[in-house]
């Protein structure tokens, strides 16, 4: 890697200043950004982490409300969100390795936007308020395609709202050597409907499967989505799946993500 | 009971201590003071002209010490390759230059162009960048078959093809396997790919170059297989220097699997930097490195066909392979689709007619070798395929198809050179139908079906030439090296022995297998020996390890060399004890006189030897150490039965493996323990490539599976607990340990059970598939069972 100065700030007004620099960078888990500044794709001029600010770090329940603190570890999640959210919880416990969970956090996930990542699939299904430095975001309005979200540059991530659903599961479909998701669904049902929410498989990064929804939203069973074909337009062809079979995944998966959110 | 010590004990590995807790000696462990570090510019395009190499802003960065490109080597040797291939015209195979650093063009995405060694590594990288390059980018030779059509572009234009040989085997038998074609009753074909892969050893390879002007000296620390034929190749074909002059030392190398059998440019590249900079040079290669620089292995594409009569009797064989060679002929590369491939397409099978044809084909990509099984894998998959192929068009059972076809009396000559000496295949299939439960897999795959999978049983049998080989045999067939294999035994003055082996230990165990062998044939404590390996400087010349040969070849100079050892111990002993040296008998580490009560132990012998005050110096020397050279007479044939049962889900195609059974004769076995776990990483390799390995080009010739991001490893969660079995054994005739060889037999046996069930499972559920390429990967079932 290039050489780089770097930051700890235990605040986040902190962070925001030193990150006015430029070229300077979030640094969250580093589950990316420290590959690719390895392999020199990278060149900040500042490496800002975010791992030393306490207000970012936690899970909390309050009424139906799961806050989650954007400098969040993953196995945090996994094991402090399984009782108010287990779905969320069996998510955050099946990313990558005990080494990647123990590291990569939330935030970071969200920010970087990996249309592979589990994370932005249970953002999106649960309709998930994004809360940064500065705004609140809603989910439908924060992913903007293939690692592409709407923060401005230097803007973090320092928390993110689930409204807790009645039932959901999550449904991933690893590809055999990242183990990312080919195909991740995330379905969460609340009162006032069914969201469902897609991983891994369009170029477009992680979206909303509407017509999986209107169908759940009035029978919310596996029986409602059988017949239902997700579209292979727009779907990721690769060495590992052509966007036909990732297409079709999408309709298993829901399936079996309904049939276990019971 | 099983023993405790010696051989068929399964003594615990002395040398995982060191392993385990972080104390051993890898190549990379090894830093020389002063040591200056290299970086290789590579090439980032397949295949083009180098219009020009300006390294001047790049000489002037900070810590850069030089910097070396092609034109540094003009005129020293390039990479020698060790096997020479006749084509069926009786003509030499092609066999263009392979610089240590690109010349005029490069030929595969990570080709060398420029190598830039500086005060450290990252100086060396930002320097590298400011090399300006001006390569001019030519079309792609990446599909086989399009190579080898008239207007291909050519990645060496001075040979004018891309066809390396065109082998015939044998060319003789050509007519009379037509003729038994177009008299059989059936006959079943199959055309397949197997698949390329990467051989990922754990430790990436690392070379350090060192010079001692003082005498003029060069030592590479490598890590390689058979730090000798480095030694010979690189000091005699690329850079040289005498063999007394150059000392090559391979430490603990973690993990090899073939593809650090081969001698690569880096390792000519820093020996000769440290000479020309009189500076230790170091190179470590990154794992992205190593998926575009370290030998691949496999990538055929095969037609078989199999012809069987009336009473399905295997009556001839054909097959037409198209073999990557890749850009470069790496060390031993043309021997793998040919000698490793061709003689063993009988398999186990009384086939009595066989012609093979391999068309080996250069294209822009990394080179190909050898990788664990080598050529066996690749027949021994087609064989076990097309068989399989042939009971389901049939409609008989695979296992009695089979079995009507074994070959049951030994020695068998075969078809195709060579001769089995024992074997027992009926042995094996029966112990396999026992472990594996054959009799409850209806029942099995009755609650698979509950659940909703399909569940699939797959066999195969296998036979490999191990051993390797007779030095005069593989002459014969274009080797350029001799394939004996050395040790020293050096009995100290106070009884602990030294084995000085040729054989090189890079997970296989010798330091506690080897020691079993020589305690049983001595009766001293294993712990009195120990075992020395990887060092020109302190093993005679020896060739490696590498084609499951080291306690068959090396374990053989080894049992050559103690005996040389207790006959002269026993000449001293009857001198000792003033009796005839034809009543010495050696038992549990004492010399005694037979019909008498007089002992002498082992240890007093060898203080004798050493302190010859009462010795018989007119007849013998001093000393107690002993060199052996061996030189099989034959390979060895391991064979064996695998079994796989899978599950598959029809809604993903998602294959997952329930169980896997394995039985192989290995013959005799020395350490148990091991040998199942060599099994257990053979089979896990194997259904690595079934499944999951998968080395992908795009039609520009870039690697797309260029990290484990996209090359999916097998993990733990990936493969089952084996049931392993080696009760079955015949051991070999003809050497003194009657082994055959376990390393390669899980990799070459396990592809065609796994595959083979997966089409089980597909036909269980209607799905009328005859065959899917490796990897089997779900979305290839997939598209399979909805094509």
């Amino acid at each position: 890697m290039y050489a780089f100065d770097f930051e700890k700030p235990t605040s986040v007004a902190d962070a925001v200043v030193a990150l006015k620099d430029e070229d300077a960078l979030a640094l969250g888990g580093g589950q990316t950004l420290i590959p690719t500044l390895k392999q020199r794709l990278a060149s900040p001029s500042k490496l800002v982490s975010l791992m030393g600010i306490a207000e970012m770090q936690g899970v909390s329940a309050d009424g139906g409300t799961l806050t989650i603190g954007g400098g969040t570890k993953h196995a945090v999640v996994a094991a402090e969100a399984a009782s108010a959210y287990p779905a969320l919880a069996a998510l955050a416990g099946g990313i990558g390795d005990p080494a990647v969970r123990n590291r990569g956090t939330i935030g970071g996930s969200l920010a970087n936007n990996d249309p592979a990542a589990c994370y932005p699939s249970a953002a999106l299904a649960s309709g998930a308020t994004i809360v940064t430095d500065k705004r609140e975001i809603a989910a439908d309005d924060y992913f903007q395609g293939m690692f592409t979200t709407a923060l401005d540059e230097g803007e973090i991530v320092t928390a993110v709202k689930f409204p807790i659903p009645e039932a959901a599961n999550y449904q991933k479909f690893e590809q055999p050597a990242s183990r990312f998701a080919l195909v991740g669904v995330f379905v969460a049902k609340y009162a006032d409907g069914v969201r469902v929410a897609v991983t891994g498989a369009s170029e477009e990064g992680v979206f909303r499967w509407t017509e999986a929804e209107e169908a759940l939203s009035g029978n919310f069973s596996p029986d409602a989505v059988a017949g239902l074909a997700a579209s292979a337009d727009g779907m990721i062809t690769d060495l590992h799946g052509s966007g036909a079979y990732r297409a079709h995944l999408i309709g298993v998966l829901t399936k079996r993500a309904v049939a276990a959110a019971g | 009971m099983p023993k405790d010590h010696g051989i068929g004990a399964s003594n615990k590995r002395r040398e995982d201590i060191r392993f385990l807790t972080g104390t051993g000696n890898y190549t990379d462990d090894i830093n020389i003071h002063g040591q200056a570090y290299v970086y290789f510019l590579r090439s980032d395009v397949a295949h083009g002209k180098i219009n020009s190499i300006d390294t001047a802003a790049a000489a002037a960065m900070p810590g850069v010490v030089r910097i070396f490109t092609g034109a540094d080597f003009e005129g020293i040797g390039g990479l020698p390759c060790g096997w020479q291939v006749t084509d069926k015209h009786g003509e030499p195979m092609k066999e263009p230059p392979h610089p240590v650093l690109a010349q005029g063009k490069v030929r595969h995405v990570g080709d060398p162009i420029a190598a830039v060694v500086a005060d450290s590594l990252d100086q060396a990288r930002d320097a590298a960048e400011a090399i300006e390059l001006d390569i001019e980018e030519l079309p792609a030779v990446v599909d086989m078959k399009a190579a080898v059509q008239e207007g291909s572009a050519l990645v060496h234009d001075d040979i004018g093809t891309n066809l390396c040989y065109d082998w015939g085997f044998v060319e003789e038998n050509k007519g009379a396997v037509e003729e038994a074609f177009s008299k059989a009753a059936h006959v079943t074909t199959l055309e397949l790919r197997n698949n390329r892969l990467v051989a990922n050893p754990m430790e990436p390879r690392v070379a350090v170059g060192d010079f001692n002007r003082a005498s003029g000296d060069s030592t590479l620390y490598t890590t390689s297989q058979n730090p000798h034929v480095i030694r010979l190749l690189m000091g005699a074909f690329v850079l040289g220097i005498p063999e007394h002059k150059l000392r090559v030392v391979a430490p603990d190398v973690g993990g090899g699997f073939g593809t650090k059998i081969f001698h690569y440019a880096e390792e000519a590249f820093c020996t000769f930097a440290a000479k020309q900079l009189n500076r230790a040079v170091k190179w470590t290669s990154s794992r992205s490195e190593a998926f575009m620089s370290d030998a691949h292995g496999r990538d055929h594409v095969t037609k078989i066909q199999l012809a069987l009569d009336a009473d399905n009797n295997f009556t001839a064989l054909r097959t037409e392979t198209y073999a990557n060679m890749g850009a470069y002929l790496s060390t031993f590369a043309p021997s793998v689709p040919t000698w490793l491939h061709g003689t063993l397409m009988a398999g186990n099978y009384k086939t009595p007619l066989i012609y093979v044809n391999v068309k080996a084909v250069f294209t822009n990509t990394v080179p190909v070798d050898a990788y664990r099984g080598a050529g066996r894998p690749e027949a021994t998959f087609q064989l076990e395929r097309v068989i399989d192929k042939a009971a389901r068009e049939l409609g008989v059972d695979p296992v009695e198809l089979r079995r009507q076809n074994f070959i049951t009396e030994f020695p068998y000559a075969t078809p195709v050179a060579v001769e089995y000496d024992t074997g027992d295949y009926h042995a094996t299939m029966d112990k396999l139908v026992e472990i594996a439960d054959f009799a409850g897999f209806e029942a099995r795959r009755k609650d698979s079906e509950a659940k909703g999978k399909l569940r699939g049983l797959g066999v195969n049998c296998y036979i490999e030439a191990c051993g390797i080989a007779p030095s005069n045999l593989v002459g014969q067939l274009g080797a350029r090296a001799g394939l004996y294999e050395s040790a020293t035994v050096r009995v100290n003055a106070t009884g602990g022995v030294v084995v000085m082996t040729g054989s090189h230990s890079h997970g296989q165990g010798h330091e506690t297998s080897f020691p079993q062998v020589i305690s049983e044939m001595i009766g001293i404590p294993e712990d009195q020996v120990e075992i020395v390996h990887g060092d020109t400087a302190r093993s005679p010349m020896g060739m490696g390890t590498y084609g499951s040969r080291s306690l068959a070849v090396g374990g053989s100079a080894m049992v050559r060399a103690a005996e040389k050892i207790i006959n002269k111990a026993k000449k001293i002993a009857a001198h000792l004890m003033e009796a005839s040296e034809g009543d010495i008998e050696l038992k549990d580490g004492a010399f005694s006189v037979a019909g008498t009560d007089k002992s002498v132990a082992w240890g007093e012998v060898c203080l004798a030897a050493y302190v010859p005050h009462n010795y018989p110096l007119e007849d013998i020397e001093p000393g107690l150490e002993e060199t052996a050279f061996y030189d099989p007479s034959n390979f060895t044939y391991p064979s064996g039965a695998y079994c796989c049962e899978v599950e598959v889900d029809p809604e993903t195609g998602k294959v997952t493996i329930e169980s896997f059974a394995a039985t192989d004769d290995f013959g005799n076995i020395v350490n148990p323990m091991i040998v199942d776990g060599q099994v257990h990483g053979g089979i896990g390799q194997g259904i690595g490539q079934a499944l999951l390995e998968n080395c992908a080009y795009d039609e520009n010739g870039q690697l797309l599976s260029a990290s484990y991001m996209d090359y999916a490893m097998p993990r733990a969660s990936d493969v089952p607990f084996y049931k392993v079995d080696h009760s079955c054994q015949t051991p070999c005739t003809h050497n003194p340990l009657g082994v055959k060889g376990c390393g390669e037999a899980g990799a070459i046996g396990s592809p065609p059970a796994v595959v083979n069930a997966v089409i089980d499972a597909l036909h269980s559920g209607g799905h009328k598939v005859e065959h899917i390429d490796m990897p089997v990967s779900p979305s290839r079932v997939w598209a399979a069972m909805n094509g």
